[in-house]
């Protein structure tokens, strides 16, 4: 039925004004920029040559971007494999039916992303510390032969960074699982249980594909958000300007980073803005078609 | 109903999960196990914080020689009184807190209460107006969703420096008001939760286009509004790398970009940096113990149905 009195025709475009301004300056305008000045070797802002696509063909042989690749899909990789089960395994425990103190738990697993990347970072270099960090001193109290010493920012660059992020976010992807757990279909989980299936059974034939596009989703969100990381190993790793050892804690926005703001060379960070965003069209192809004839 | 199904399931097979439930001893140690199990993960999770705060109210030698609280004599076989303000006395003195308190307020009070506003107004066009042009939008903000943001870092700051905006506060702020993600939430919930045939009939009631959405659509929104206006709060108040780069200016800096900085000192002041990420963290701790609801359901809109 079409409407007596339609909407007059300004309506629509006065809402969408203020968000269409500042999104067409600060969004729109940059993204073009964004390619033509991945054309250009800068010194800082507005001193620039075009070079063409060495910028490209220099990335291809740049020992530090390989480095940067290389330390991010490790990360990601990590964080995945050890948040996911951690996230998943803290959702059905706390989806048992009659379960005491459900919403205080939540509250205490959730806690941590709210102090964001920054704080931790803050907070995990000191924990981290050799002697009167949280993590060695109270191991070592715990278990005397463990070494106070421990080399954890030292040596084990990306294991305590995964660690630092597991804390962060475990919690977060928690509250997805959760959801998608008020879900699943009570009725077949019983129908299975009087079939005779196991708790395990019962999981792996029942819950985990009624949650399976949220578990989806989940991955998606965090390795698209892994593969962008930076304040954690930024801020840990501040005095040599996020590289850490042997660049062992360099990744691909902490090379734009430095690249643009510290060298002055905003073509080349632009380049790499891309080599980044073809990346994360590759994560987002891979995903659909991993999980291809699922609807989200 | 269901315990008779249960009843049944035993006697029919007892090897299986309804057979476990008859034999009540297995039940409560599973259920023991389970609390135990949350119980330690929820310690592994608080312990950071705890050692945070306790790390704040100590002196560097109790620091160094104790894990939490300093051993005495007091209550509970802790030394109460070697406790200590010191550590936010120096650091009011000595680092420049309030201004970084005020400057992350200020930052994301305006961030968030406008980023809301633009996020709303542009859902509603985008959701209950029919207009040349729509779907394309629709399609674009969704595009900018996912566009990694370090890629516009560069281009970004050469224009802001081309405005002359750099090392203020509206050079790092203006960016954060058109927001793609906002404008996709408030689609979403609008389409969801505003009748057209309100809309509709107001209209024919000669209510102005202006009041309809302040007076009428926003208040159905509500939740979405309280959602949004913490996520973006939260999301600005813990970002480094934007004030990083737009706002170098010492004084107009955040407390994130404050306490990053101390942080990365040479000399590593433990009391001052756990006292200082304390006072950071308690503001957003508490905004969320106040808005928790709102906020865990903005986070799983239109993820999870129902």
């Amino acid at each position: 039925m079409k409407s007596v009195r339609p909407h007059p025709s300004w309506a629509p475009w006065f809402f969408l004004s203020p968000f269409l301004l500042l999104f067409a300056t600060f969004f729109a305008w940059p993204l073009l920029r964004a390619g033509a000045l991945s054309l250009e070797q800068t010194f800082g802002p507005g001193v620039g040559v075009f070079i063409g696509l060495r910028n490209f063909t220099f990335i291809l042989r740049d020992p530090l971007f390989w480095t940067a690749l290389r330390n991010t899909v490790w990360y990601a990789l990590g964080s995945l494999v050890v948040q996911m089960p951690v996230a998943l395994a803290l959702a059905l425990m706390l989806n048992r039916p009659g379960l005491r103190g459900r919403g205080f738990l939540r509250l205490v697993f959730f806690s941590p992303c709210l102090i964001g990347l920054v704080f931790t970072a803050i907070l995990f270099a000191l924990i981290f510390d050799k002697q009167t960090g949280l993590i060695n001193y109270s191991l070592h109290a715990i278990f005397h032969r463990w070494d106070p010493d421990f080399p954890w920012l030292d040596e084990h660059v990306m294991p305590s960074l995964i660690l630092a992020a597991l804390w962060l976010y475990a919690g977060f992807n928690m509250i997805y699982f959760l959801a998608a757990l008020q879900n699943v279909p009570q009725e077949q989980a019983e129908a299975a249980a009087i079939d005779g299936a196991g708790a395990w059974g019962r999981f792996w034939h029942v819950t985990l594909p009624s949650i399976r596009p949220v578990a989806a989703f989940v991955v998606l969100l965090s390795v698209a958000g892994s593969v962008q990381l930076f304040e954690l190993p930024y801020i840990i790793y501040l005095r040599s300007f996020g590289s850490g050892p042997d660049n062992r804690a360099l990744t691909i926005v902490t090379y734009l980073y430095n690249t643009g703001f510290v060298t002055g060379d905003l073509g080349y960070a632009s380049a790499i803005g891309w080599v980044l965003a073809l990346l994360l069209v590759a994560v987002v192809v891979l995903h659909r078609w991993l999980s291809r004839g699922e609807e989200l | 109903m269901r315990s008779q199904i249960r009843i049944e399931g035993g006697a029919t097979g007892p090897s299986g999960a309804s057979g476990r439930r008859q034999r009540p001893f297995h039940g409560i140690f599973r259920v023991a196990i389970l609390y135990a199990l949350l119980v330690f993960f929820a310690i592994l999770t608080a312990v950071p914080f705890v050692w945070m705060v306790t790390s704040a109210f100590k002196s560097e030698a109790d620091f160094f020689s104790s894990l939490f609280l300093p051993r005495g004599h007091g209550f509970l076989g802790v030394a109460w009184d070697q406790l200590t303000l010191d550590n936010f006395r120096r650091l009011f003195r000595e680092v420049p807190m309030a201004r970084g308190f005020l400057n992350s307020l200020f930052l994301a009070s305006v961030a968030s209460l406008g980023a809301t506003l633009c996020g709303a107004m542009g859902g509603y066009a985008l959701s209950k107006f029919q207009f040349r042009g729509r779907t394309w939008l629709t399609s674009l903000v969704l595009v900018t969703v996912v566009l990694p943001l370090p890629l516009l870092l560069a281009p970004r700051f050469e224009l802001i420096y081309h405005l002359h905006l750099l090392n203020t506060y509206a050079g790092y702020l203006l960016p954060q008001l058109a927001p793609a993600f906002g404008v996709f939430l408030f689609r979403q919930a609008m389409l969801n939760s505003v009748p057209a045939e309100m809309i509709e009939s107001a209209r024919l009631d000669g209510c102005g286009e202006i009041r309809i959405f302040t007076t009428l659509v926003l208040p159905l929104v509500r939740p979405m509004i309280g959602a949004f206006i913490i996520i973006t709060f939260l999301g600005v108040w813990n970002d480094y790398i934007g004030p990083q780069i737009f706002i170098q200016a010492p004084g107009r800096q955040p407390l994130a970009v404050l306490l990053a900085g101390m942080s990365g000192a040479y000399e590593m002041d433990y009391g001052l940096i756990t006292a200082g990420t304390l006072l950071s963290v308690a503001p957003i701790m508490c905004l969320f113990l106040l808005l928790q609801r709102e906020f865990i359901s903005g986070l799983t809109a239109g993820t999870v149905k129902g």
